[in-house]
């Protein structure tokens, strides 16, 4: 008589394939990783994560002081933090540096009731003693090297509207992705002129010297902020943008070089 | 597994199972990206993005510019690497370390090294300039920060085969009567052949990738130094579909080049 | 016969070979009584100071233990290596001390243990290849080749890349490529060393009938004594960068005044005539020695016999059964090797001959200086080569 084998209650008897060790250990090692990487769910507090176009960093800073709030900053090209938030990236607020791409993120439907918040307006710029001796958006750029931000770029399309509004024709030798590069071109003497904002006036400091066009003021470059649709953080987002069109928020914008709407 | 004689030849060629296991990963981490650019690329609207003037001027310099940084890569690198292979010089260690810093160095770093020597206010830019050479915004500048990120790469690839390979079938040439000129052609470069195809395909690729030194150093203009990458840079602002088309672009040309060059002699 | 000094590196070989003539075309020789080469120089960080002359048209060995500095001295007359005293001669022409010519200039083949042939080009390219450097022109340089092939013998390996020859035809073939330029003095760096026993013999037949019977300067390094005896003329030995011994080739292996020459020759030469069998070397005093011959050995040509002292065995009486080398003799010395005894003992015809035994074989047969014996050679140890 054969005796039946009962599996004991509880235990399994099938075989256990045997996992290479060096795959286990691999395996091991990415979960800590991405562990340790993740943020630990706190719900309750006041936290609010800010994406701000890069011109708006330092400002954005202050006023989160002004708030009390605890305050995630990140500061990118503006294009970049649509794409960002449309992927689901957790943010709040967004503020971004022209009405165009904030009109994106309305159509991918990310953002609540945009508002301005900033303004600019463009300044012609060259490098400290200005040795081409430009006077203007007018002949003396005939033979300069005159560097601006590319037409796709905010500040490029403000450079070309101004250089309309003054009936001029700009013919640039580098159309830069981004005013920091205009910037820079200029402060290092690269270039003998460039078009940036009023804001970048006052980061090239002594290394730049402003060129005045009257219908520089006509050129207004919008930066509008918004909520970011589906926040959990309404309140806190609401105070912040509070903050930053209140009156230090003003101040704050003043100091940088921004006008206000 | 036990193989009997007159099987075919083991596939695996000795290698261990976790080695294949983690080659496996290796190769989707390198892959599983490009198949996911691939699914993003708007498939309909690519010939008409990829015929747009805008594209077709920025293919076609980094084209040009990617083929002159290269030839000249080649032209210096070559001697380069050789010398610091075999020369017996004082310094020689030092000058490979400082050779191989580019590759090291962010981009714009590197862009920022060439504008304080050949920019219009650097080391020798000044002079250049009053000379009536200009740099500044040039296509000649563009081909400059492309060869300076790339030589590295052949520099690299070459040094280390010639040090391999010794010098012996040179003395052989050279009590053959070989003077040294007819050593380097018709003994030393026939050898290293490989690994200059290597090196010169490696350099070639990494000026066509070639971004944060050209811009800094060349600034970004139509035809004039915006190269592809610079061109998908810029497209990212307004139209991301159109810097996704111009990335494959990007792509199929650094496949062309990797495809023609590594093929395995038998 | 013109004498032309210091040949240039345009001026073509005198003369061209027909084929089917066995010896290479002659170089134009040096001023009557000048040698072909002539290092008289010193190196001070391997500790080599020499003088050594190659009479033209001599083989000369050069024989040392490893590190004895004949790496150096070959160096020294390729140009590799700079004397940092002294004078090295090519030809008549000085090379280095006062002025330095580098290798390419020289007019030397080199040719080492590894053939190095040129990975990248055919047997034919490899062996055109001085010719071509010099602005030969295709055609005459790849005829000139051919010739050089066939006179080493490897003329059926023409279109053959190295990678698919053997040890013993790349060898060849990298001989004929030093040899096509017709250089003034070949330098030979243990050529056969990596070959084995059987491909070792052939090719070092074929040096034999193209440097020593052609009559080609050349310096030829080596451990082997087979080599000294089958190509060179003479043997200079040198022992820590100095030269303690020089002469004809069968002299210094024969009476050997240097410790490495004995050492070397501390295996049993025997100088004779090859019998008519092919596998016997007649000697003096009648003694007749069997063995296995190399191939290029002729009967009636001159051979030597050459087997270790354990090859030997001493007997009271000759042993009676099958025909075997027996040697009577008379017991010169006895001296202690470790663990044997080596007996030298000469025979009737004068021959020294030395076996080594146990102590307790020479404790049995009672050995001491003055008893006769009988040796007995093992004929499948003796090597016969061509003497």
């Amino acid at each position: 008589m054969t005796r039946a084998v009962r599996p004991e209650a509880g235990r399994e008897t099938a075989a256990r394939p045997a996992a290479p060790p060096a795959l286990v250990q691999a395996l091991a090692l990415v979960t800590v990783i991405a562990a340790c990487s993740a943020e630990p769910a706190e719900p309750d507090r006041q936290e609010l994560t800010v994406f701000v176009a890069a011109s708006l960093a330092d400002v954005a800073e202050q006023v989160s002081e002004q708030t009390g709030l605890d305050v995630t900053i990140s500061a990118a090209g503006s294009s970049d933090l649509v794409s960002q938030v449309v992927s689901g990236a957790p943010a709040d607020v967004l503020v971004t540096a022209d009405e165009a791409t904030m009109a994106r993120a309305e159509e991918e439907g990310v953002v609540e009731e945009p508002r301005p918040v900033a303004v600019n307006h463009p300044a012609l710029v060259v490098p400290a003693g200005n040795p081409a001796g430009i006077t203007g958006l007018d002949d003396s750029l005939h033979d300069a090297r005159l560097v601006i931000c590319a037409p796709q770029v905010p500040c490029g399309a403000a450079a070309h509207e101004l250089a309309n509004l003054a009936g001029v024709d700009l013919q640039p030798v580098s159309e830069e992705p981004d005013v920091t590069d205009v910037l820079g071109s200029v402060t290092s003497g690269q270039a003998d002129a460039g078009v940036v904002y009023d804001s970048d006036v006052l980061r090239g400091g002594a290394d730049l010297e402003r060129v005045e066009v009257p219908e520089a003021s006509e050129v207004t470059n919008i930066y509008p902020a918004a909520l970011v649709a589906g926040t959990d953080h309404d309140e806190a987002a609401e105070a912040w943008l509070d903050a930053l069109t209140g009156r230090s928020g003003r101040e704050a914008l003043a100091d940088a070089g921004f006008g206000v709407p | 597994m036990s193989r009997t004689a007159g099987e075919a030849p083991d596939r695996l060629a000795g290698l261990p199972r976790t080695a294949l296991l983690l080659a496996v990963l290796g190769s989707l981490f390198v892959t599983l990206p490009l198949a996911g650019l691939l699914l993003e690329v708007p498939w309909p609207r690519l010939p008409r993005l990829l015929t747009s003037s805008s594209s077709l001027a920025a293919l076609w310099l980094s084209l040009r510019t990617s083929l002159a940084a290269t030839a000249l890569c080649v032209l210096l690198g070559v001697p380069l690497a050789l010398t610091l292979a075999r020369a017996r010089l004082p310094g020689v260690r030092i000058l490979r370390t400082l050779v191989l810093l580019p590759l090291v160095l962010p981009p714009v770093v590197s862009g920022f090294a060439l504008l304080s020597t050949l920019g219009r206010t650097g080391l020798l830019g000044g002079r250049l300039e009053a000379a009536g050479f200009s740099l500044a915004f040039s296509t000649t500048a563009v081909i400059l920060a492309q060869a300076f990120v790339a030589m590295p790469f052949l520099v690299l690839s070459l040094e280390g085969a010639a040090r391999t390979a010794g010098n012996r079938y040179e003395t052989v040439a050279a009590t053959l009567g070989a003077r040294p000129h007819t050593v380097l052609i018709r003994v030393t470069l026939p050898l290293l052949l490989p690994a200059l195809g290597t090196g010169t395909a490696l350099a070639f690729a990494r000026c066509l990738g070639e971004f944060g030194a050209t811009l800094t150093f060349a600034g970004s203009l139509q035809g004039v130094t915006r190269t592809l990458p610079l061109e998908i840079y810029l497209q990212r602002e307004t139209d991301p579909a159109a810097a996704l088309a111009l990335s494959v672009l990007l792509l199929a040309v650094a496949a062309v080049i990797v495809l023609l060059t590594y093929r395995r002699r038998s | 016969m013109t004498t032309a000094d210091s040949p240039t590196a345009d001026e073509a070989p005198p003369g061209s070979t027909t084929t089917g003539d066995d010896a290479a075309p002659l170089r134009t020789p040096p001023a009557d009584g000048a040698p072909a080469a002539r290092v008289r120089a010193s190196v001070a960080g391997r500790a080599v100071d020499v003088d050594i002359a190659v009479p033209a048209g001599q083989v000369v060995a050069l024989l040392g233990a490893n590190g004895a500095g004949k790496s150096t001295v070959l160096g020294l007359a390729a140009g590799t290596v700079r004397p940092t005293a002294g004078t090295v001669e090519i030809g008549g022409r000085t090379v280095a001390g006062p002025r330095w010519v580098p290798p390419h200039g020289r007019h030397v083949a080199l040719l080492a243990q590894d053939p190095l042939l040129f990975p990248h080009l055919d047997v034919t390219a490899n062996v055109a290849f001085g010719l071509r450097a010099t602005g030969l022109r295709r055609g005459e340089a790849a005829r000139r080749a051919r010739e050089m092939l066939e006179i080493v013998g490897a003329a059926h390996l023409v279109d053959r890349r190295p990678g698919e020859l053997s040890g013993g035809q790349a060898q060849r073939v990298a001989l004929a490529r030093a040899l096509a330029p017709d250089p003034a003095v070949v330098l030979l760096d243990e050529p056969l060393s990596a070959l084995d026993v059987a491909a070792a013999a052939e090719t070092r037949q074929v040096l034999r009938r193209v440097l020593r019977d052609a009559g080609r300067s050349t310096v030829l390094v080596t451990h082997d004594l087979l080599d000294v005896l089958a190509v060179a003329d003479s043997a200079v030995v040198l022992e820590g960068g100095r030269v303690t011994e020089q002469g004809p080739a069968l002299e210094v292996l024969e009476r050997p005044r240097s410790a490495f020459a004995a050492n070397l020759a501390g295996v049993n030469l025997v100088t004779g005539t090859l019998g008519a069998d092919g596998e016997s070397v007649h000697a003096a005093g009648g003694l007749v020695l069997h063995g296995l011959p190399d191939p290029g050995c002729m009967p009636g040509t001159p051979a030597a016999a050459s087997f270790s002292p354990r090859a030997v065995s001493v007997h009271a009486e000759p042993p009676g059964g099958s025909p075997r080398t027996v040697a009577r003799a008379r017991v010169v010395s006895l001296e202690r090797q470790a663990e044997l005894v080596r007996v030298r003992a000469a025979t009737e015809g004068g021959l020294e001959l030395a076996a080594d035994i146990t102590p307790s074989a020479v404790a049995a047969l009672d050995l001491a200086p003055g008893i006769d014996v009988a040796l007995v050679v093992k004929a499948a140890e003796v090597r016969i080569s061509p003497a």
